[in-house]
């Protein structure tokens, strides 16, 4: 076990590598530069800053500075947000954001497998057309239409919720953009539920559990769900990585300072190391929840083995 | 000549009536398509809403740049503006730009009559103030005082119909939205093209030659995968500027990935079938086997893609152009309007609801197309 993690490990750093590389030269071929203001600053100050950034080396020694401070764990300062480095702003943003995505991923996964299951248990019956019908409303319908209609009901019209804003993280504040989030991953984990429930239910083991007079709450809970769940697992790991660094949508629109819009943001700025920032950011996210969705595998299925 | 050209005609006919039983695989996932109510359904509603953002523009007697002053964000009606009780407002607001004073003005049937004192002799070319306005035309002066000073204009209202209301420039919605409705469909279906081509031509070639080649071609797509999806798509968007072709270009060129991994499985399984080895046999390039023999067989799962890909080429797009990196004013697609519309859901909600449901419909429309062509074209799926 503890090799299998081990070498999955060792697999990323050369993936991870490629991921700095590619986008460390694509964003620097990207044509113009953070200093590029469009009220022109004079060529001398621009200039000293951008020695004091190392932005005048050859593109080649800012590649290789930039590796060996990432090594050391220094993700740099930030070239837009001045005074700022983006450990900072990560340390400050991620905690906002990950709350909210985690919340939303909890909310999707179990009201997702409820619904699935509940669906499969009644296929074709009046439930499971209300289950399929949310489930392809919530895929469909955009995120960035949700919100502004979340805000409109429960905002404007009946004052439930407020309109946007972080409020130092009320609890009332965190409802909407979480119903938001969860909303299409919730559509999703209740369809995969659904189809993988229904293969399960017809499954010989369950047959056989069914025949040896076992309650139905333990033959659907513990030994249907617990193969059904495979799929959700393997679909959770991206997912979450994704959910938990921030949403640009979500967080434009209820103003909250995660670091879901440092992405379009920096990207748009051309600052350099708040990019690399939020790529590595997300990369080792999704490296680290892939590799947790695999050990679970092993967990939940017995047959998985990686000895 | 003549005979033996015939003779294979009917060699064809007997051949296909044997193997198929008289129907081919195509007609019959036509019969389980046309059997789809929601399939059938959602194509003839995307049919009309194609219709309608072509051809709809040209009925709605507005330009999609034209701007109304006089009517700036107001609601969707059916009856015409301006609205009765506007117009005696409107009179007044165009008689003080004329800087003269509004003695009187009083509805006479069809036309308007306005009387007007100025303390120097009145121009007649004053008429034109009222016409400049959105609301009057045919302005004609009726009489005049012998000093000059007072004067009297007869004007008809100019009634204006917005069935949507208008946007927060003064802009029609109904002609912006179908406008905008041709710009999402055309990124979506060019943006699916060109992932669809890119995707069908890596995966195929990459599945065929195998051995080597297929290793390294895999392993780009995989890091490719691996990138941060919405940092690619931003970065492809900065490289080519604002560019409404390129952007889709680029959209497409993002979204081939997922193509070329079930292509290239689909022609790594096709490659071994019998037909294959005869044609190989048979002395047939790669080319020829490649686009003739592996190409259309894979059709079936190719098409389910691509319509299942639409929608999501649509979103990508309008979530491009909600965060300003899409289309440009004065084009507009939904995704620029419900930006805009979930600016000002405060006082003029229609800005959110109509281009939301343009294209939340189309796209639950696709949707179900997509599924009912999968259901049809790959029944052992369900």
């Amino acid at each position: 076990m503890l090799r299998y993690v081990l070498r999955r490990l060792l697999i990323a750093i050369p993936t991870l590598f490629l991921i700095v590389t590619l986008s460390f030269f694509l964003m620097h071929v990207a044509p113009g530069g953070p200093f590029d203001m469009e009220k022109g600053i004079p060529p001398e100050i621009k200039a000293n800053i951008e020695r004091v950034f190392h932005l005048d080396e050859p593109l080649w020694m800012q590649y290789l500075r930039y590796l060996s401070n990432l090594i050391h764990g220094d993700l740099g300062p930030s070239y837009i947000l001045l005074n700022f480095s983006v450990a900072e702003l990560f340390r400050v943003g991620l905690p906002v954001s990950a709350q909210i995505g985690a919340s939303a991923l909890i909310l999707a996964l179990i009201a997702g497998s409820a619904f699935g299951a509940i669906a499969a248990l009644r296929q074709n019956h009046i439930i499971d057309y209300a289950v399929i019908a949310t489930a392809t409303a919530g895929s469909t319908i955009p995120s960035f239409v949700i919100a502004p209609l979340i805000q409109l009901t429960f905002g404007l019209t009946w004052h439930l919720l407020p309109i946007g804003g972080w409020g130092d993280g009320a609890l009332i504040n965190k409802i909407g953009p979480i119903i938001t989030l969860s909303l299409p991953q919730l559509a999703t984990v209740s369809r995969l539920m659904r189809g993988s429930m229904i293969e399960a239910l017809h499954a010989n083991h369950i047959r056989t559990a069914k025949s040896l007079g076992l309650s139905d709450f333990a033959v659907v809970v513990k030994h249907a769900m617990r193969g059904a769940l495979l799929p959700i697992i393997s679909y959770a790991g991206p997912a979450a990585a994704g959910l938990i660094t921030g949403s640009i949508i979500v967080e434009t629109i209820f103003q909250i300072p995660g670091v879901g819009r440092y992405f379009i943001d920096a990207a748009l700025n051309r600052d350099y190391t708040l990019v690399m920032g939020t790529v590595v950011m997300i990369a080792v996210f999704t490296i680290v929840f892939n590799l947790i969705v695999d050990l679970l595998y092993a967990v939940v299925d017995p047959r998985v083995r990686y000895d | 000549m003549r005979w033996s050209i015939r003779g294979c005609v009917m060699t064809d006919i007997s051949a296909t009536t044997q193997t198929g039983g008289g129907r081919s695989l195509w007609a019959d996932a036509w019969g389980r398509l046309k059997a789809n109510k929601a399939a059938v359904f959602s194509a003839f509603y995307l049919a009309l809403i194609v219709v309608l953002c072509l051809a709809g523009p040209y009925f709605t007697s507005h330009d999609f740049t034209t701007i109304y002053s006089s009517y700036v964000r107001v609601p969707p009606s059916l009856s015409p503006y301006p609205k009765a009780d506007k117009i005696e407002q409107e009179v007044q607001d165009v008689v003080r730009r004329a800087r003269l004073e509004l003695r009187e003005w009083k509805q006479d049937g069809e036309r308007i009559l306005v009387t007007v004192w100025a303390p120097k002799p009145i121009d007649d070319r004053v008429t034109r103030y009222l016409d400049r306005s959105d609301s009057f035309e045919d302005t004609k002066v009726e009489n005049k005082s012998d000093d000059g000073l007072t004067m009297t204009m007869s004007t008809a209202v100019k009634y204006t119909y917005f069935y949507f209301g208008t946007d927060t420039s003064g802009r029609d919605l109904l002609t912006r939205t179908l406008i905008a409705g041709r710009v999402s469909l055309a990124v979506g279906l060019l943006g699916g093209v060109v992932a669809v081509v890119i995707g069908v031509l890596y995966g195929s070639i990459s599945g065929f030659i195998g051995g080597k080649t297929d290793e390294v071609m895999m392993r780009i797509v995989d890091i490719l995968y691996s990138l941060p999806f919405t940092f690619f798509v931003i970065m492809l968007v900065v490289f080519f500027g604002r560019n409404f072709a390129l952007m889709f270009l680029a959209i497409g060129a993002v979204l081939w990935l997922d193509m070329s991994r079930i292509v290239r499985g689909q022609t790594l399984s096709l490659k071994r079938q019998e037909y294959v080895h005869a044609a190989e046999a048979l002395g047939v390039n790669n080319k020829g086997i490649l686009f003739r023999h592996i190409i259309p067989n894979m059709l079936g799962p190719i098409i389910i893609y691509v319509t299942l890909l639409i929608p999501q080429v649509i979103i990508l797009e309008s979530f491009l152009s909600y965060l300003g990196l899409g289309v440009q004013e004065p084009m507009s697609s939904w995704g620029v309007q419900i930006s805009q519309g979930s600016h000002n859901i405060q006082g003029a909600v229609y800005l959110l609801i109509f281009p939301s449901v343009f294209l939340t419909s189309t796209l639950f429309a696709l949707n179900f197309i997509g599924d009912g062509l999968r259901d049809a074209l790959d029944p052992k799926d369900r």
